[in-house]
């Protein structure tokens, strides 16, 4: 069957699923990217790979605006005034999220949505009825997991409203990051935080202290987690995310050294060159950054945008040439994949794209967490399902590749259901992950409707649904259940 | 008790303490993540205890050396010897001990057990000590509360009850909290069920309640056995005259890895459970955990 037709008359596919899956077809007849031959092996092959952004960039594959600027200016185009009530306020933020493209069709970033809400918290009654009928249109109407909501570090009233509200409504939109700071993110607040975790599976602790100074010593000043957990400058975003997969490249060496010295470097340099031409595409020739609004109205700026160089498999590729030592189980493993990121890391760095200001044209490091239709593929830098180390051993094993990537690396952790028990033992093994240098801590306990799959959320019910040939509101519970099948994503290690 | 009464810990060296195991992280043992120090070496002989081979210190029999699969143990000068890099954590030395020891428990000094959970400390509330028994190495307690308070570490005891804490000062100073197991209120069923008095147990719930050093107290209760519902009341009573706020957690029987004898009993149902806590709450225990 055409892929059209596929698309067309697939019965488990939503109707706005299936516009957008008509969309990805009519981009694919369009073919205006110059790839080389070398590197079309390399795509061939799975090696490298653009995680479905298509043949013809139309918008940059993740947008974080600036809304804080929108809250206090309202929008021309969309014909709004500046808010000046939390009703007000939440419709604002609707109707601008209708408007912020991405890859997924549907905006990746919501904002620090209590920062955003708080100024318009008066009552709380009515805060509480405004931001639960906020929330419940966000995971009705935004149906993809990569949508993501950042809150803190600082306590607020909208703050404790979203984690209270997040717990009772227990949906997997949006994805949401505690930005936590041991100097202004309170006891309290971070085990409100905590606890919601265990029952929903959200938020993730992210590592305020440490994204904060990267980005200032960047010089790309605030920024925000989008996605599933990627750092990206407030204002700006990401043209591009390309990965390169481990795993599918160490077989092409003859051993350590040739993967070193030949097989890496070759991949690595291809792979700069697909992300540069993608974001040539772009900038150049698809007439984003002259059309949008978002651009003229200063919601995003072109010189804030970058991209991201991904990659996946490092415990595969460890594994490949670690003679018999596995990674995350043995040191000696452990440091071939230091030495691993290191290499790519010095590579990815040495290359500049004079057609992005933002990072001196430097792309940054991303740890992929994976495609549904990898099979024997470990996300990023983690350690294997089925091989994960106690606890303590596993955070600090992982913790030294979490510095290499500001745009985004994490770690899951699955608890058993009496770790709601004692809330606060979760929150003593997040502060903990992060000082101790992890930059991104997840967690969720097992027997929760809400499961992170590699990095986004979804329902085990709604996998069900699916898994009866029924239509499921997110386009994300597809990849949920594939990823499930192919990465057994539900046996990760269980921690008392 | 016998056999603990050989140990060179029982004559207060406060140097070394014998440490059946360190469980880095723990999510049960008071509040946090906690480090669990558990000693070796219990004087009651619980008819369900988890953890039987905690209860004697090792005599050196050398008859679990055989049992070993992968060659971690061995005799050497009269001592039994383990090789923690070969051990494969299968239990059989456990089994093959008749003297309900371990060959696994170590004797380690303060610095050396605190220096095994140092790099987990940016993970932990604190660290708790437990057993076996931790009441039968006072000095050692003592030491450790000490020196892992100033490491930043507070300390919570965990006890039987049988030492009497009143008789020592520095450690209840030192500890941050204490959990007390209350196994059984009438003398005769506490003697059937753990082979020991309870004299001491009710007279360490009064003078820790009182002090304000009681965290939590914990009763497991086991169908048939003894009268829980009484041990309850007179606990709960006992909390609430000397105005504790500690917490009372009340937690069901589990045949799982008892000795053979028990593990036929039955879990109580949640009616039972749920009627005991009650009686708690009624005589107006702070807060009753279920488990
Ligand atoms: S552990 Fe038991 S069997 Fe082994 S030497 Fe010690 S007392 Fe004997
Ligand atoms: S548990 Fe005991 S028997 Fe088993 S390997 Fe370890 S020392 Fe040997």
């Amino acid at each position: 069957m055409n892929p059209g037709l596929a698309v067309i008359t697939d019965r488990t596919l939503t109707y706005q699923q299936k516009v957008a899956g008509l969309a990805k077809v009519g981009e694919s007849t369009e073919n205006p990217l110059r790839i080389g031959a070398e590197l079309q092996v390399y795509r061939d092959s799975g090696v490298i790979c653009d995680l479905f952004e298509g043949s013809a960039p139309y918008r940059p594959r993740y947008i974080v605006p600036d809304y804080e600027r929108f809250m206090r200016r309202g929008s021309a185009f969309l014909g709004l005034e500046p808010p000046r009530d939390i009703w007000e306020a939440t419709a604002a933020l609707l109707i601008l999220y209708r408007h912020v493209p991405s890859i997924t069709t549907f905006p990746v970033y919501l904002g620090d949505i209590d920062a955003l809400l708080e100024p318009f918290v008066e009552d709380e009654a009515e805060a509480r009825k405004a931001i639960g009928l906020f929330l419940l249109s966000i995971d009705r109407t935004i149906n993809d997991s990569f949508c993501h909501a950042d809150i803190g570090p600082d306590a607020t009233t909208a703050g404790r409203l979203i984690l209270e509200l997040t717990r009772e409504q227990k949906n997997a939109v949006p994805n949401l990051s505690l930005k936590y700071d041991p100097d202004r993110t309170p006891d309290d607040f971070a085990l409100l935080a905590a606890s919601v975790a265990l029952d929903v599976a959200k938020p993730s602790f992210a590592n305020h202290r440490m994204f904060a100074a990267e980005f200032e010593a960047m010089g790309l000043g605030d920024y925000a987690v989008a996605s599933c957990y990627n750092g990206l400058p407030k204002g700006g975003g990401s043209c591009t995310l390309v990965r390169l997969n481990l795993a599918a490249l160490a077989p092409l060496a003859r051993g350590l050294d040739d993967f070193s010295g030949r097989v890496l470097p070759d991949a690595v340099a291809r792979q700069l060159e697909y992300m540069d031409e993608r974001v040539r595409f772009l900038i150049e020739e698809s007439g984003f950054f002259e059309s949008s609004f978002l651009v003229k109205e200063g919601l995003i700026d072109a010189g804030r945008f970058s991209a991201m160089f991904g990659l996946v498999g490092l415990a595969e590729a460890v594994n490949a040439f670690g003679d018999g030592k596995r990674f995350g189980r043995d040191a000696e493993a452990d440091a071939l994949g230091l030495e691993i990121i290191e290499r790519i890391s010095a590579r990815v760095a040495a290359h500049r794209n004079p057609l992005l200001a933002a990072n001196g044209g430097r792309y940054l490091l991303h740890a992929q967490v994976g495609i549904d239709s990898d099979r024997g593929v470990s996300p990023g830098c983690r350690i294997p399902i089925g091989e994960e180390p106690e606890l303590a051993d596993h955070i600090l094993r992982s913790a030294p590749f979490h510095a290499f990537f500001p745009s985004g690396i994490g770690d899951v952790f699955a608890f058993e259901p009496t770790a709601r028990a004692n809330p606060l033992h979760l929150l003593d093994i997040a502060k903990g992950a992060l000082a101790s240098g992890l930059r991104y801590f997840s967690a969720y306990a097992a027997d929760a409707d809400v499961v992170r799959i590699t990095g986004y959320l979804v329902k085990r019910s709604e996998m069900e649904r699916l898994g009866r040939g029924e239509a499921s509101l997110q386009d994300t519970t597809a990849l949920g259940r594939n990823a499930v099948n192919n990465l057994g994503v539900l046996e990760r290690r269980l921690r008392p | 008790m016998t056999d603990i009464a050989r140990g060179d810990v029982a004559r207060g060296v406060v140097a070394r303490g014998v440490v059946a195991k360190i469980l880095p992280f723990s999510a049960v043992d008071g509040p946090g993540n906690r480090a669990v120090v558990f000693l070796q070496g219990c004087d009651f002989d619980c008819r369900y205890c988890h953890n039987p081979e905690t209860r004697a210190l090792c005599v050196h029999c050398g008859l679990c050396v055989p049992a070993c699969p992968a060659g971690a143990l061995s005799l050497e000068g009269g001592r039994v010897r383990w090789d923690a890099a070969r051990c494969v954590s299968c239990g059989a030395c456990i089994a093959a001990c008749p003297h309900g020891s371990s060959p696994k428990a170590v004797s380690m000094t303060v610095a050396e057990v605190l220096s095994s959970i140092d790099r987990y400390k940016p993970f932990l509330s604190g660290v708790t000590v437990s057993g076996g028994e931790c009441g039968l190495q006072p000095a050692f307690l003592e030491a450790l509360l000490v020196e892992a308070r100033a490491a930043g570490l507070p300390g919570l005891v965990d006890t039987n009850g049988s030492a009497d804490f009143s008789s020592l000062p520095g450690v209840v100073a030192a500890a941050e909290g204490f959990m007390l197991d209350v196994k059984a209120w009438d003398e005769t069923e506490h003697r059937a069920l753990t082979g020991a008095p309870n004299r001491a147990v009710v007279a360490n719930l009064r003078f820790l309640a009182a002090a304000g050093k009681l965290y939590e107290v914990r009763t497991v209760v086991v169908p048939g056995q003894f009268d829980a519902a009484l041990t309850v009341r007179e606990t709960a009573r006992t909390l609430v005259a000397a105005g504790s706020g500690a917490r009372y957690k009340i937690i069901r029987f589990r045949p799982q890895g008892v000795r053979a004898a028990w593990r036929g009993l039955p879990t109580p149902d949640d009616a039972t459970m749920g009627a005991l806590a009650a009686i708690a709450l009624r005589e107006g225990v702070r807060e009753v955990v279920v488990v």
